[in-house]
């Protein structure tokens, strides 16, 4: 029922690491990004010092905060496709609140809080209590958020947002030395990963990745399923909302902004080697696969590969990573799953009808 | 729909589900659906069957339609195509650029796009078999490299249909446009695939429990490829459809989203989302209900972006019918698992829970993994 052990040894020195390598997981996907950011290294020298590496944690934070909330979702064995869409509605909605005024800031991020948990309730509590199964649960969500925000606002983004709004995608501790800023949203992904790795190392994450595993079994051992599965709904909901905040302020409001993030939080959490289905990965390693998914694109645009041609790589990759984490699974599963060698799936999307 | 708090009507939806099965059920529900809207429509002075709308359903419902049979076979071997709605792209464009204008390479135009579109599903089945992927990254990062194809090489309308075959998609024989025949057809020869021949079972079987296949001497990966590669040459036929329309090969339809709506169509139709359980008729209901809606929202002028919203609710509440009207109970593989646990999920525990004794409660499904 403990997370994979790759999350304990890591830091326990090299040797450790270099053991862990041939098992995958969170040293696989760690080896990964330090190639990654060694290529970007030759093509761009200056890239480590300072400025060039914050501005890229600035603009890799929104993913790795909605990587978080989406590993909390899949360790629990489901999916939330809505995310996307909840980051789109949520930056509309706050520009229309807002519309310039500084003093509405904080009471609408406060209400854009509740408008997440509101969401994510529904997301849990339609999955687990109707027994619906994920995937068509947050694909109504998503379709539901996606018309609902189109027909508040007549089709296009009205309003703006306040500049206190915004600082939190794209302003910082100014003056550090060294770094040179250091940004806000580096701060909240950071906070947000640390309180992620406790949260999983508490009763609560047990549970979550108990479930995932098998969920008869935790129910068995007195889980309560449902109550599990729906916080991590919740969770990721309040993650998207987190990113909507970064998003919004870094890139400002448009009517596309969202579309797809669901696919790319989903490829992140899977690089970093968590399963489809539930029960195994770490939280560490989701977040690493968003970091190497946005190293990705640097390098892409480093290479002045047309950005066209980006979602190619991007779908041979996660392909391919999920080949590799299947192939390591042949040497470490437990006989129980080793003695499936046809099961064409590692188990399959929306488990919650139990 | 049904409230979860009432028993009542769940359990008569359950005695109704038993007589009908599940297929009968969907049929009744679109029955419904069409009364209700005929009589919607007609309080507004206006009438629903008009030669123009029932064609304008019947064309939606064709397009949909290949879509959703090639992903109900997919989906009952306990897998998933996301990538249906870029082979559909792909496919315009490749016959649009093979037939170039030319009506004497209808023919070729034809081939080669589905030859395309099946090797990519054989592509799709390959990974998901042979390297073990999870379906829906194997085929989302099959529709990713689709679109970076597509947007790198085709920035605008690509090729020519020409007239002779842009018939397909404009004919009709009164009310019956050709390609909604040819997606009956289809249909049909779905059906008796899954009924009548060898590798139609084994699919069920798969998708019921691989390891149990497995060891009744299936050999597991041919019928899951098979189907992959099925449902990609039915996306394929869904571009041809696509492009005979346009009259020529566009790159951008697969922002259309059809590959989550084929999915939704599926699932309406009551085919079980984790496989070996559902078919091909209840899929056409599906494409049908979900068709009316749609054409039903355009003859009310509702706001196109309310009727995204009305589409989202509408198929959550459907599953979540279905959910309830007691599959869980209709199907149990293990019965010798033991008696459930004192709260095995959220159902006795969270509810009112009035009379315990007369729900079955759900059984662990012991054969799913």
């Amino acid at each position: 029922m403990t997370p994979t052990p790759t999350q304990d040894t890591r830091g326990s020195g090299a040797l450790a690491a270099l053991a862990a390598l041939g098992r995958g997981g969170t040293a696989t996907v760690a080896l990964l990004l330090a190639l990654i950011f060694a290529g970007i290294a030759t093509q761009n020298p200056s890239f480590f010092e300072g400025p060039p590496l914050m501005a890229f944690a600035q603009k890799a934070a929104p993913l790795v905060v909605l990587a978080i909330g989406q590993y909390l979702v899949i360790v629990s064995g489901e999916f939330d496709l809505s995310v996307g869409s909840l980051v789109g509605a949520q930056v509309v909605v706050a520009a229309r609140l807002i519309d310039g005024r500084e003093d509405m800031t904080l009471p609408v991020i406060g209400l854009m809080m509740l408008f997440g948990l509101a969401v994510g309730l529904v997301n849990g509590l339609v999955t687990t209590l109707l027994r619906v199964p994920s995937i068509i649960t947050t694909l109504g969500t998503m379709l539901i958020l996606f018309g609902a925000v189109r027909y508040w606002t007549g089709g296009a983004p009205t309003g703006a947002l306040s500049e206190s709004f915004r600082a939190f995608g794209r302003r910082g501790i100014e003056g550090v030395p060294v770094l040179g800023e250091i940004p806000w949203a580096l701060l909240i992904a950071l906070v947000l990963t640390v309180g992620a790795v406790l949260c999983m190392r508490s009763p609560f994450g047990r549970s979550l990745v108990a479930t995932g595993d098998n969920d008869v079994a935790a129910a068995f051992s007195g889980v309560r399923v449902w109550r599990v599965r729906t916080m991590a709904f919740v969770g990721s909901s309040l993650m998207a909302t987190v990113a909507a905040v970064l998003i919004g302020g870094y890139a400002g409001v448009t009517a596309q902004v969202g579309d797809g993030l669901e696919f790319t939080a989903i490829t992140a959490v899977v690089l970093g080697g968590v399963v489809l289905g539930g029960g195994r990965g770490t939280v560490v390693a989701a977040v690493l696969g968003a970091l190497t998914l946005e190293a990705l694109f640097t390098l892409f645009t480093q290479f002045y590969l047309p950005s066209t041609f980006q979602p190619s790589v991007q779908g041979l990759i996660i392909i391919a990573a999920v080949a590799y984490a299947a192939r390591r699974g042949d040497l470490r599963l437990p006989e129980r799953l080793r003695r499936r060698p046809d099961h064409p799936t590692e188990r399959s999307l929306g488990t919650s009808r139990r | 729909m049904t409230p979860p708090s009432t028993p009542a009507p769940t359990r008569a939806l359950r005695s109704l589900r038993s007589r009908l099965g599940t297929t009968g059920l969907v049929y009744l529900a679109l029955a419904v659906l069409l009364a209700v809207s005929a009589a919607l429509v007609a309080a507004r002075g206006e009438n629903l069957l008009t030669t123009a709308n029932t064609v304008d359903l019947l064309t939606r419902s064709s397009l949909l339609g290949f879509l959703a049979i090639g992903q109900t076979l997919v989906i009952l071997c306990r897998s998933l195509d996301l990538s249906v709605g870029y082979v559909a792209a792909l496919s315009t464009v490749v016959a649009a650029t093979t037939m170039a204008g030319d009506p004497s390479r209808v023919v070729l135009g034809v081939a080669v796009t589905l030859g395309v579109a099946g090797l990519i599903g054989l592509a799709n089945g390959l990974v998901v078999t042979g390297l073990r992927v999870n379906p829906f990254i194997a085929t989302l990062g099959m529709g990713l490299i689709i679109k970076g194809y597509l947007d790198t090489n085709f920035q605008g309308p690509a090729g020519e249909i020409p007239a002779a075959f842009q018939a397909f998609g404009y004919t009709r024989i009164s009310v019956l446009p050709v390609s909604t025949l040819v997606m009956l057809g289809m249909a049909v020869a779905a059906v008796l695939f899954l009924r009548r021949t060898r590798t139609g079972y084994h699919i069920y079987a798969v998708g019921g429990d691989a390891e149990v296949a497995r060891l009744s001497g299936i050999r597991s990966g041919v019928p899951t490829v098979t189907a992959h590669v099925l449902c990609s040459v039915t996306a394929g036929v869904a571009g041809l459809l696509l492009a005979a329309r346009f009259g020529t090969g566009s790159a951008t339809v697969y922002s259309g989203g059809y590959e989550l709506e084929a999915i939704a169509a599926v699932v309406l139709g009551g085919t079980y989302l984790l496989g070996g359980r559902g078919g091909v008729a209840g899929t056409v209901a599906g494409v049908l209900i979900l068709a009316t809606l749609d054409t039903v929202f355009n003859v009310l002028a509702v706001d196109p972006f309310v009727k995204e919203v009305l589409r989202g609710v509408i198929v959550i509440a459907a599953v979540a019918v279905y959910a309830r009207g007691g599959n869980s109970g209709a199907r149990t593989r293990f019965p010798s698992g033991g008696a459930a646990p004192p709260s095995p999920g959220p159902r006795p525990g969270s509810r009112a829970a009035p009379d315990p004794g007369s729900e079955p409660s759900p059984q662990p499904l012991g054969g799913r993994r």
